[in-house]
Order: structure tokens, then sequence, then C-alpha cells
């Protein structure tokens, strides 16, 4: 298609940069959107699940017949209803699996792992009846030791989760099995001269507790499985693709038999890029032979879903006196929870990522342990390494003396530089973010006693992929965009404004929606930060077929070649001056006579998205500690990014502040706690400490737009970035303000109080 | 599967008369912000719920030989927003207004928070500083007993069967008096206390404290007066000395256990702060008043 732009358009945009109303807006502040819990069926069942009281046991017997006695009970499974799959690596981008795995993880065979491990589920015919059902299940354990700190599940004699389980990466096999899935390692240039080189070093050891990603949204589905064996989904989840994949694979169904509708999704941060209610839904939707709803309550939601690692991350810095950084050790122990697949990979590869080092070594380690399976969240791994290394560069720029945005200019990658996880930088707008910062009244404003500011900066990758697009022309000249990519942060709002753009029409006449998995094209999950870079240029190139369709129609409606037709403003303009007189040809005029022209306007098209622009951001943040209660208030924060290209500005800066917000909920008071017995003791709102609005100041959003030439119109991956540098913005300010160094988040009142009682 | 019976009678009798039917599995059901999460969470699996706010002097605050009563079943809104009772008693409608969020104020009450009997209620501490009284009405009539005698251990009240609370009473206000109720959270707001702390205090003409009053919650099974801690500051100016020793005298007080929301530690030495300063801001209300 020689029409498709070959380079970012960011000039003259009518639409692309303006901050029109959501499109999905009223549905949602009218409470009329249907997320996953609001659809249902007419003879629909009520599924739930029976869950292990224990964090590690082996399952003896599993005695359903009570259960299946009971009057309105209409199925009743256990592991026993499910293949017992091969271990099988599926690559989906960052939500990758094995599918083994996923299914244990779904419903646990042999053996629980965590405390709210699916043992059994039920479908009957009413909510108490269900719970009636799961009491009368009688499930035989043999207990057995468990672990759930990462360090205690790396030591030689912990409890093994999996007999199975032999590290992977290192040099000669081991003879026995570990708890360490996998050792990965990055490195460049000679770390020892590199130290030897120093002039000053710092060191230090940090910890983060396991987060939920603290979606409002519970996991929720309706799954109904025909006679015929056509299967139906509705569920709340980030991918539907993703969704039908993973139920074939568990349930051994041909997906191509298997139809999945998303519903609106109230949040989902990675959280909902895998599965736990649907493959049993279906399994007990084809022994009822009714549809099953299964709606999680928030209890299950923190025992059974999610979370991400809580970790250990050590690292050393060396650096010349002038600040040049010479060399980088950082050591990185990730919870995996039940199975491997910790985001430690990712962690390594963000940990460095900002700056241009020498000589370095990262190490990281996948851990399995005794607490839920982890999941994707918001820049999976990136906050944690981020975490260590900034609160070190924090004390390596007072150990120098230096302005910690100096040190970090300093050190900073750049265009043409090779990035510490291989590739090389290419229009990044790192240097402009720190000078975004560095020149923001925030940074020279006063502060008060008890008072400290932090800085802190972040990387995450963000990526393309699969995804498709369709962009139909209404008889009025209106479109619709189809895409298959659930709308988790305002895309539904870019999608439609690109397409707006490209055919010059008002973003009132462009209705995007999400289609179910039979309706529309593979596009991979919603995720990575990738659909407006990738979705959005799908939707773009689908409407520039579109215009150049449009041009061929007007121009055989004027009877001259098609050169000799432009299209401007959302109508077709003839070039040909002798035949000026004809007017212009709108959208709209072309669609009412689209059967004359070649049939009904539309377009679709399917890529693989390729060249995403990594993403920036640099942070300050000031807080307060009430050095008696130990107390920290968030008093200011400001957070500067490079996002290519603001599409929707209005959302970008809702996606910048919902990643701080998160990351100052990680750093001050998230945390999963277990007792003795390895069981969640605070598995609700109540006690997991999710920041209230009071608890928040207003974020300040900087936007950057160093355009990503790869997109259309210049954009990069804008949610995940600003979650990567909170959690040490925080803890540096919290230094600068009490004057030690707090290694160990949460930063809890008490853990203060603690400290700065003994400093 | 089991069955939940919902009544709300019009009279107290008829009340008392229902909870005594209906035995062990029947709860009173007052603003419900307890009762009904409880329910939910599969903690209670009540037989009976006797909702008691139709009956008469269960909602409404009202002025009377000086001082204020307070039906029991009051929407926490209700207190917050009845001027009056806020210049008289600002800690205990400050203590109140902490309760839950702005949403479930629309119905939580002061009966639901004594009577579910958390040591971290927070209008406790504020109501038993403030010499507050409880009228309980049953099946052998009607009785008034203090705040403090209400909770006698984590969820268990010193409520006889078919008893239940209907009025909050406080005393009349004598001049130059305030309160002050402050705990600490890890949050500013939707949280339970980790630590409470409530200060009465009356001044003399002088501006030397004549009367005080210290009440702790989340420090020990019950939220008890500390009347050490009173005793420390009467008779001064809350110098530094004075609130020295008013910190000691709350942190001897505390028997508070380690949990998921703070260390014995940390709610010793939290009282202590807290102690300080709720009895600074009363004292700055009641010189504000002299």
């Amino acid at each position: 298609m020689s029409e498709v732009m070959d380079r970012p358009q960011t000039l003259n945009l009518k639409v692309v940069g303006t901050r029109p109303i959501r499109p999905d807006g009223a549905d949602k502040v009218t409470g009329k959107a249907t997320f996953g819990a609001d659809f249902s069926m007419p003879g629909m069942l009520v599924g739930k699940i029976k869950r292990s009281p224990h964090a590690h046991a082996r399952i003896v017997s599993i005695d359903t017949k009570k259960a299946l006695a009971l009057a309105g009970v209409k199925a009743v499974i256990t592991a026993a209803d499910f293949p017992d799959l091969a271990s099988e690596e599926y690559e989906a981008g960052e939500s990758a699996a094995n599918l083994r795995d996923l299914a244990l993880n779904c419903m646990a065979r042999g053996k629980v792992l965590y405390d709210g491990h699916a043992v059994a589920a039920v479908a009957a015919t009413s909510s108490s009846i269900a719970d009636a059902a799961l009491a009368l299940i009688t499930v035989t354990y043999d207990v057995l030791p468990h672990v759930i700190d990462v360090e205690a599940a790396m030591e030689a004699g912990a409890p093994v989760l999996h007999a199975h389980l032999f590290t992977e990466g290192l040099e000669t096999k081991p003879d026995r099995p570990s708890n360490i899935a996998k050792r990965n390692e990055l490195m460049r240039g000679d770390l020892e001269a590199g130290f030897a080189q120093a002039e000053v070093t710092v060191e230090g050891r940090y910890t983060t507790a396991a987060v939920h990603q603290g979606y409002i949204e519970p996991h929720a589905c309706v799954a109904a499985f025909a006679p015929d064996g056509q299967c139906q989904v509705w569920s709340s989840s980030q991918g539907q693709f993703m969704v039908r994949t993973y139920c074939a694979k568990i349930l051994g169904l041909e997906a191509s038999n298997i139809r999945v509708t998303p519903t609106e999704i109230g949040g989902g941060f990675g959280g909902k890029t895998t599965v736990y209610l649907e493959p049993l839904a279906l399994a007990l939707s084809r022994q009822s032979g009714a549809p099953v709803k299964m709606v999680m309550t928030r209890e299950e939601v923190f025992r059974a879903t999610g979370p991400t690692s809580g970790a250990v991350i050590e690292v050393k810095l060396g650096a010349k006196r002038d600040g040049a950084i010479t060399a980088a050790r950082v050591v990185l122990k990730y919870q995996a929870g039940a199975f491997p697949g910790s985001p430690v990979g990712a962690g390594s590869m963000t940990a460095l990522a900002c700056y241009d080092v020498p000589n370095f070594s990262v190490t990281g380690f996948d851990v399995v342990t005794n607490s839920p399976k982890v999941a994707a969240y918001r820049a999976p791994g990136a906050p944690i390494s981020a975490f260590g290394v900034e609160s070190a560069m924090d004390d390596l720029a007072r150990e120098l003396g230096m302005d910690p945005i100096a040190l970090r200019r300093k050190n900073a990658v750049r265009d043409g530089v090779k990035a510490a996880y291989g590739p090389t930088f290419r229009n990044i707008g790192y240097l402009e973010t720190l000078e975004a910062i560095a020149d923001h009244p925030h940074y020279k404003a006063p502060l008060g006693p008890n008072q400290g500011r932090g800085v802190a900066v972040g990387f995450w990758f963000n990526v393309g992929g699969e995804s498709t697009a369709a962009v139909q022309v209404g008889e009025d000249g209106s479109a619709v965009v189809v895409t298959g990519n659930p709308d988790i942060g305002g895309s539904r709002a870019s999608m439609a404004m690109m397409a707006a753009e490209v055919l010059g029409l008002p973003i009132e006449k462009v209705r995007p929606i999400v289609a179910d998995t039979a309706s529309i094209g593979f596009s991979m999950l919603t995720g990575g930060s990738r659909t407006t870079f990738a979705t959005g240029m799908a939707v773009t190139q689908a409407a520039q077929k579109i215009v150049v369709d449009l041009k061929r129609r007007a121009a055989q409606i004027w009877d001259v070649p098609v050169e000799q037709v432009d299209w401007i403003n959302g109508a077709a303009v003839c070039l040909d001056a002798a035949k000026a007189d004809k007017g212009d040809l709108t959208l709209a005029a072309l669609a009412a006579q689209s059967a004359r022209t070649g049939g009904p306007i539309g377009a679709q098209v399917s890529l693989t998205a390729q060249g995403a622009g990594p993403g920036f951001g640099a942070h300050i943040c000031d807080v307060e500690v009430d050095p008696e209660t130990g107390h920290v208030t968030i008093l200011r924060y400001t957070a500067a990014q490079d996002v290519g290209r603001a599409i929707h500005p209005a959302y970008v800066e809702g996606q910048i502040q919902g990643g701080v917000a998160q990351g100052i909920g990680w750093a001050l008071n998230e945390e999963y706690v277990f007792d003795s017995e390895g069981r969640m003791e605070n598995a609700g709102f109540l006690d997991y400490r999710v920041p209230v609005a009071s608890d928040l100041p207003m974020i300040e959003p900087i936007i950057v737009e160093v355009a990503n030439p790869r997109h259309p119109f210049g954009a990069k991956g804008v949610g995940e970035v600003p979650i990567v540098p909170p959690l040490a913005a925080v803890a540096n300010a919290v230094r600068a303000a009490i004057g030690v160094r707090m290694t160990d988040l949460p930063l809890s009142p008490p853990k203060i109080r603690a400290v700065i009682d003994a400093r | 599967m089991s069955q939940i019976a919902y009544l709300a009678p019009t009279s107290a009798d008829e009340a008392a008369a229902a909870l005594i039917k209906g035995g062990a599995t029947a709860r009173v059901l007052s603003g419900g912000t307890d009762l009904l999460v409880q329910l939910r969470a599969g903690r209670l699996a009540p037989g009976l719920i006797v909702d008691v706010k139709r009956v008469p002097g269960a909602i409404g605050i009202r002025q009377e030989d000086g001082g204020f009563v307070i039906g029991a079943s009051t929407p926490g809104m209700t207190i917050g927003e009845h001027a009056a009772l806020e210049k008289a008693w600002p800690g205990v409608v400050e203590a109140v207004m902490l309760i839950g969020s702005t949403q479930i104020q629309g119905r939580a009450s002061i009966a639901g928070n004594l009577c579910n009997a958390s040591p971290a209620a927070d209008s406790a501490p504020a109501l038993i500083a403030a010499r507050a009284t409880c009228v309980i009405v049953g099946p052998s009539g009607r009785r008034e007993a203090p705040v403090e005698a209400i909770g006698i251990a984590p969820g268990r009240t010193s409520l006889a069967k078919g008893e239940f609370v209907l009025e909050i009473r406080l005393p009349p206000r004598a001049a130059r008096s305030a309160d002050a109720y402050l705990r600490s959270i890890p949050r500013t707001e939707m949280d339970i206390a980790v630590v409470g702390a409530g200060v009465n205090l009356t001044l003399d003409a002088d501006g030397v404290i004549a009367d005080a009053r210290v009440a702790l919650g989340a420090v020990g099974p019950t939220v008890a007066l500390a009347p050490d801690a009173g005793a420390a500051i009467i008779g001064t100016r809350l110098d530094e000395a004075a609130l020295a020793r008013l910190d000691d005298a709350a942190r001897s007080a505390c028997q508070p256990i380690s949990d998921k929301r703070g260390t014995v530690d940390f709610r010793t030495k939290i009282a202590g702060v807290l102690a300080r300063r709720a009895a600074a801001i009363a004292y700055g209300r009641a010189r504000g008043r002299a």
C-alpha cells in the first residue's frame, strides 16, 4: 500500500492530541456498562470453588458424593475432569505460560501448593446451595512443610514444591530438584576491573513484599457448553483470544469451538492476562448442561490470583568521583509463587536499562514458593529491580555530593547506546524526561522540617505484536472501528481518534467496539503497553486503506484519474481544475453512492507491529514523615514521561497518575501478610491497604513527546513506565526526610518509627 | 438451606421479646455496617435479625437536662451535622465521624460501634472519656450503664439476653470543657484504629486542668479508661512535664497485642503520642472557650 505513511504524522492534526469525552464514558458513569459479573443467561447455574486451607499438602482423597447428592447441585468437578497435560511452554509475549502449570493452578492435582489453591468446584441452582455443596466435599490432606520467603525457599533443606523441577541456567545440570526454577544472567565487560576503577562504591540489600494488582473488579465469567460441543464464554479479561486458547488447551477442546466475548473490564494491570475461572465454568457447564456463572469474592482474588513477587534485590555500584559509573552488580531473587514464572527476567533486563554502564552483571533467580502463582503486574518485575538500583543510585549521589538528576544525566543511555538488555536505543526521550523534572519548579521548591525529596527513574520496553482492526463505514458516513483488544486504559478513545484523524471525521462520528473472537481477527491481549501502538497501527492502516478506496470511488464518479483526487478534511477533492465545479465528495456522499462504486466501504488490517518505542519516566516525590507516629505523607509528586506522542493526553495523564498511585501503595502499605501456617491474613481491602484518595496529593504528569518513527502518529506505550520509579522515589524521599536509608518495603509506620527510634 | 427471619418492631418491649424468642442466633440490627458484612463473610449465621431502628428513641438527638441524648441507632452523618452537639462534644463527634467512610456513616451507629465490641471501636474512647452512659432496654426493663461497661472482651458485651442499647447520654457540660479524639491508621481514612485516644478535660478559671479523663482504644482487649493518664495532667497547664507524664501513664496503661495491624512496641509508643496530642487539642479547644 503505497499510500501508507512512512513517517509519523505530527503536524496539522485535528483529532490526535485533543481530549474528547471517552466513547464508553456515559455507560460507565451511569453504571450501565456490563462488567464480568453483570452478564447473565436464562437457566444459569452458580459455580463456586472449594479451596485448600493449607499452604502445602498432598491431597489424599476428595469425596464429592454427598455434594453431588444434594438437591440443586448439578455438577461437581475436580482435577479428574481435566486432561493431565504434559509440560508445554506456550509463547504469547507477556502472557507466556506453561500449559501444565496453568491447568494445575486452575485446579490442583495430587498436591496443593498454596492457601486458596482450587481443589474442586460445584455448580448449583443457587448461591447458598453451592455453598452448602462445598461444605459437603471432604478433602483429606497430608499437610507438608511450606516455604514462602524467597531466600528460605532457595536454601538446600527447604521443602521442595515440585519433585520434577531442576534449576535451569546452571553450568552443570543439577542432580536434585530445587525451588530455584531458573537462574538468568546478563553481563558486559569486566566486572572486577570495573570495581577496581571505582573511586566510590555503594552497596545495598533491599526487599519488597508480594503485592496484588488490586483491580476493583473481581474475576467473573459465564460459560455455556452446547450439546454439539460449541462453547461460549463471556468474561472479564485482558484478552478474549488468550481466554480462548487457554480454555482450549486446559480442557482439550478445539479453539475453533470456543467463542469468547469480552465484557467490560474493571481493571487488570496485568492480573487478567491469564485464566482462573473460565476453564472451570466450561467444565461445570459441560457436566451440567446449563450455563454456569462464576464470580470470585475479594478474598478469593487475594488468595488465589495475581500478586507479583516479593523479592530480595542486592545492588553494588562503583563510580568515579565525577559520577561516571564503572561497574554495577545486581542480584535479584523473585518469588514465583506456586509455579515457575516470576518476572525476574524482565526485572533483570530493565534493572540497568536507564544507564550506560561499561561493566556489569545482573543475576536473577526465579523461585517457587507456597504462595499464589504470580501474574503480570504493570511493568512486571521492573519496579522491584528499580527499587534496588534507584535506592543505590540515590546513595551514590549522596556519597559523591552530586545532584541525583545530574548523576543520572551523567550516566544516561541515549540514542546509539547499546541497552544493558541487548538492543541499541533509537529515538528515546530519556534525557528530555530528565530535563523536564530538573527544570520543573517542584525540584527547587523549599522543604520544611521532617520533609524530604526523592528522585527516581524507570524504564519499560513496551511491545508491539499481532493485532487486527477493521473499520466499517456506515451508509450515513459514520465509521465503526472494530478491534480485539479489551479497553483497560482508554484505548477505545485512542482507536477512534486515530481512525477519525485519517478519515477526516469528527470523533463523534467514529464508534469503537471491542469484538468477540469470532467477529474480528486474532489480536494478542491488551498488555505490554501495546494496544495504542500495535492495534493503533492496524486501525490507522485500515483507515488509510479506506481513504485509498474512497479516492478511487471519487475518481470513478468524476471520471478523472485517481491521481487527480485528494482526501482533505473528510472529503474527496478534485484537483483537476477543469472539473473543479463538481464540488467535494464527503464521506457521507460517497457512502450514499457506494452501491454503484464497488459496494460497502470497509477495510481490515492484520499485522505484527514492530518498533515499539521504549519508555522512560523520571519522578520527583516530596514526603513528610511524622517522627512520632512513623506516618509518611506524600506532599507533592511530579512524574515526567516520554510517551512518543500522546494520542489522548488526558488518558495518558491518567495512566501516569494511576501508575504512580499504585507505586506509592507498593512503597508505603501494601503487602501480603501470611501467618505461621502460610495462610494469608489480610485477604481484603481493609488490611491490604491500597492508597485511598485522601492519601495522595495531585500527581502532576509531564508529557514529554519524542516521536516514535515506527508508529503512524509517533506513539509509544504509556501504561507501565509510571509504576517503575515510585517505589524508590518514595524511599529516597523518606531517606532525605529522616536521614536513614529504609531498604524493606512497605515503609509502614511501625517500621519507620522503629528506625527513627534507633537512629 | 438456612433461613433468616427479619423483624422490625416498633416498641422496646416487642424488640426485647423478639430477641428472647430468637435465642442464641438472634442479632440486633442497627446501622448494619458490621452485622451485614459479617453475615456476608460467613462469620455469622443469624436465624433472626431484629431491626431496632423503629423503636421510639432509637434515632434522633435531643438536649435534655443540660446534656445530650443520642438515639443509639442514629446514623453517623446525622451526628456529624448536629451543630450544638459538635460544639459541646467535638471529640465525640470527630470520633464518630472516623468510623468507616462517608458512605458507611450514612448508616453506621454508635450502638453498633459499641456492641460490635471491637477494642478498636473509634467512638468508644471519646465516649468513655466523656463519661457517656448507655440506656439499655430489655426484658427486665430499662437500665443505664457507663459506656466502658458494654464491651467486656473482643466481640463480647455485657448485655443480657434480650437487651439492646437504645440511647447514648452525654452529661451536662461544665464551662471551659472540651474533648478530642485521635487515632493512628496507616492510611488517612477507611481503616481501623491501630491505636485510639480520647481525652476530655475541664479547666478552672485560671486555665489549669481541673478534671481530665483519658481513654485508649486498640491497646487492650477492651477500650478502657486510663485513670493515671488523666491524673497526670490534672493541676497543670499541660506543660512539657505534664505531657511527658501523660505519655508515660498512657503507655503504662497499654496491654496490646502484636498482630497484622501493629506490634506491641509500636502500639504502646503511639498510645503515648496520641494521648499527648489529643490532650493538646482538647486543651486548646477548652482555652478557646474561656
